[in-house]
């Protein structure tokens, strides 16, 4: 049982959590340069694909939901909404847990994409059903592409703790 | 007895499957909350205590984030200005030419105006007080597009008041704390603003769809748009006032027609939110209540319509005219009106015999129109007995 040595939540879903939600909120000042606005990236999509590769766990959806009712409170979303969109992308990435691991850096990017994809597509359907309205997908699409290039913070939080815990290598 | 040495202790939970469970009770909490949520009301009891608690923390974190970059640019504007000084001296004076010929045109309107007004005794709309606020936090994303400003319920903000920007409308508040307020911008998903086309008066409902540029909807009237048309409020449904700038319209890749925001040339760092009150709550709606009815009259104060049926006052130019009318539909009423029915027919029969099988139907109109001359001398002899059941039929 040596290679049994438990994780402390605090750091590999506290931390994490925390810097999203700072990242987020500095995302959100209002600058615009030559009338062009800062992105608007969603950071918990990071923490959604990594804590489902890093190890199956009780409270990595919860820290996710808790996550998501932040954004949707913050932003002024309907509640809810981000917190499904990011508990049904944890869901994807963990389904295919075992095809995600020990794949080379731009296949993780792929995945990750496509995990970003899920969540968005998520959002889309959740917002439709909840204003009877159709969102731009222009603006969906805007979004994704920008969330998708955090996908070297995510590589670097699953680098972090990956192995820390060879039960679930 | 320690839990490990009891008889459970060797008990292993699969963790892959009680993560599973894990999920699937986040995933029933986070759609109880998506069913439970109420924004898309837009109304204070929807807002929560829970977003106003965050909106209140936020407003001074998002402040002090905010600030470098608000520095930053009063720093660029004053160095550009150092450095373009001159072209911009140029492009000012000849702003001020164009604005002079402007202001005279803009004098000799207000005097003709005030000259109407005063003609017609018109009311107009009371001025509308107004707060300025700073945004703190600007969200941008395809399903949530707000602000928050950093004025709330301690400056009389409440829910429903339009937000502008000097160039424009941008959206209204559906939430304030102390001291903050959340600002849902016209192109939040949410959004629906009753607008108008300036140019025809064409109605339209703004609809926002997360993009930066929202849609025209319901757009009524025959061709009611152009390109470059100026939109404006409506003020339909007493939402927002009426005649605040909105944006240019626009065919969209889509080929819908939508509008290109007034407000985002400006600055986004300063609003004013207009502490707009429907002017139809201003009129005393009890006084407009217990306002008693004048009764109601016809064209002869003596009788009234609500009264019992005026047959004996019928002038005879109407009795005259009654005929005239059944004449053609004698078929119709049977045989009973014998009388008024008989008459008219004999000038009928002079004309030619083609005439005779009256109940066709483009028939009878020369027929009826030709006696109509002869006919006063007929209805004398006849008078209250046949127009009664005329006017009963009617």
């Amino acid at each position: 049982m040596g290679g049994a040595r438990p994780l402390h939540p605090g750091l590999w879903l506290g931390v994490p959590a925390l810097l999203c939600v700072l990242a987020t909120i500095v995302f959100a000042a209002p600058i615009r340069i030559y009338g062009l606005q800062l992105p608007e990236p969603v950071f918990a999509m990071v923490p959604a694909f990594a804590w489902a590769l890093i190890r199956p766990s009780i409270l990595a959806p919860f820290a996710l939901l808790a996550l998501g009712l932040f954004l949707d409170v913050f932003w002024g979303g309907p509640t809810g909404l981000w917190g499904l969109s990011l508990l049904v992308a944890y869901a994807t990435a963990l389904a295919g847990r075992s095809m995600m691991t020990g794949q080379s850096r731009p296949m993780m990017w792929v995945w990750f994409a496509g995990v970003t994809a899920v969540a968005m597509a998520g959002g889309f359907l959740f917002s439709m059903l909840d204003s009877l309205a159709m969102p731009s997908l222009l603006a969906v699409f805007w979004q994704f592409l920008v969330t998708t290039l955090l996908f070297p913070f995510a590589h670097r939080l699953i680098d972090r703790f990956e192995d820390a815990d060879v039960r679930f290598r | 007895m320690p839990f490990r040495e009891g008889p459970l202790g060797d008990l292993k939970v699969p963790l892959t499957w009680t993560a599973a469970v894990a999920l699937i009770v986040a995933v029933v909490i986070a759609v109880a909350f998506l069913l439970a949520d109420r924004r898309e009301t837009l109304q204070q009891q929807a807002y929560g205590v829970t977003r106003q608690t965050v909106d209140t923390v936020s407003k001074p974190v998002s402040g002090v984030i905010a600030a470098p970059g608000r520095w930053t640019g009063l720093g660029v504007d004053f160095v550009s200005s150092y450095f373009f000084t001159a072209s911009e001296n140029r492009r000012l004076k000849a702003e001020l030419k164009e604005m002079r010929g402007y202001r005279d045109m803009y004098l000799a309107e207000v005097d003709k105006n005030q000259s109407y007004r005063s003609l017609l005794g018109l009311r107009t709309d009371p001025p509308i007080p107004m707060v300025a606020a700073r945004v703190v936090a600007d969200t941008r994303g395809p399903f949530a597009n707000t602000r928050l400003a950093d004025s709330g319920s301690e400056k009389g903000v409440v829910v429903g008041n339009p937000v502008m920007n000097e160039r424009g409308l941008v959206g209204r508040v559906v939430g304030v704390a102390n001291g903050a307020s959340r600002v849902l911008l016209l192109t939040d998903i949410a959004s629906r603003t009753p607008v108008m086309i300036d140019r025809t008066n064409a109605r339209a409902i703004l609809t926002g769809d997360g993009g930066p540029n929202p849609k025209l909807e319901y757009l009524r009237g025959v061709d009611p748009i152009k390109e470059g048309d100026r939109v404006v409020t409506s003020g339909d449904g007493g939402v927002v006032p009426r005649g605040l700038p909105v944006g240019a319209a626009v065919k969209g890749l889509d080929g819908r027609w939508r509008v290109v925001l007034f407000a985002d040339d400006a600055a986004i760092d300063y609003v004013r939110i207009l502490l707009f009150k429907d002017f139809a709550q201003l009129a005393d709606q009890k006084a407009l209540l217990t306002r008693s009815l004048p009764p109601v009259t016809t064209e002869d104060p003596d009788v009234s319509i609500l009264g019992p049926a005026a047959t004996a006052s019928t002038p005879p130019a109407q009795a005259g005219a009654t005929p005239a009318v059944s004449g053609a539909a004698p078929t119709t009423a049977g045989g009973t009106p014998a009388t008024p029915a008989a008459t008219p027919p004999k000038p009928a029969a002079t004309t030619p015999p083609a005439a005779k099988p009256a109940t066709a139907t483009p028939a009878p109109k020369p027929v009826t129109s030709k006696p109509a001359t002869p006919k006063p001398a007929t209805p004398k002899p006849v008078t209250p007995a046949a127009a009664q059941p005329a006017g009963g039929e009617v």
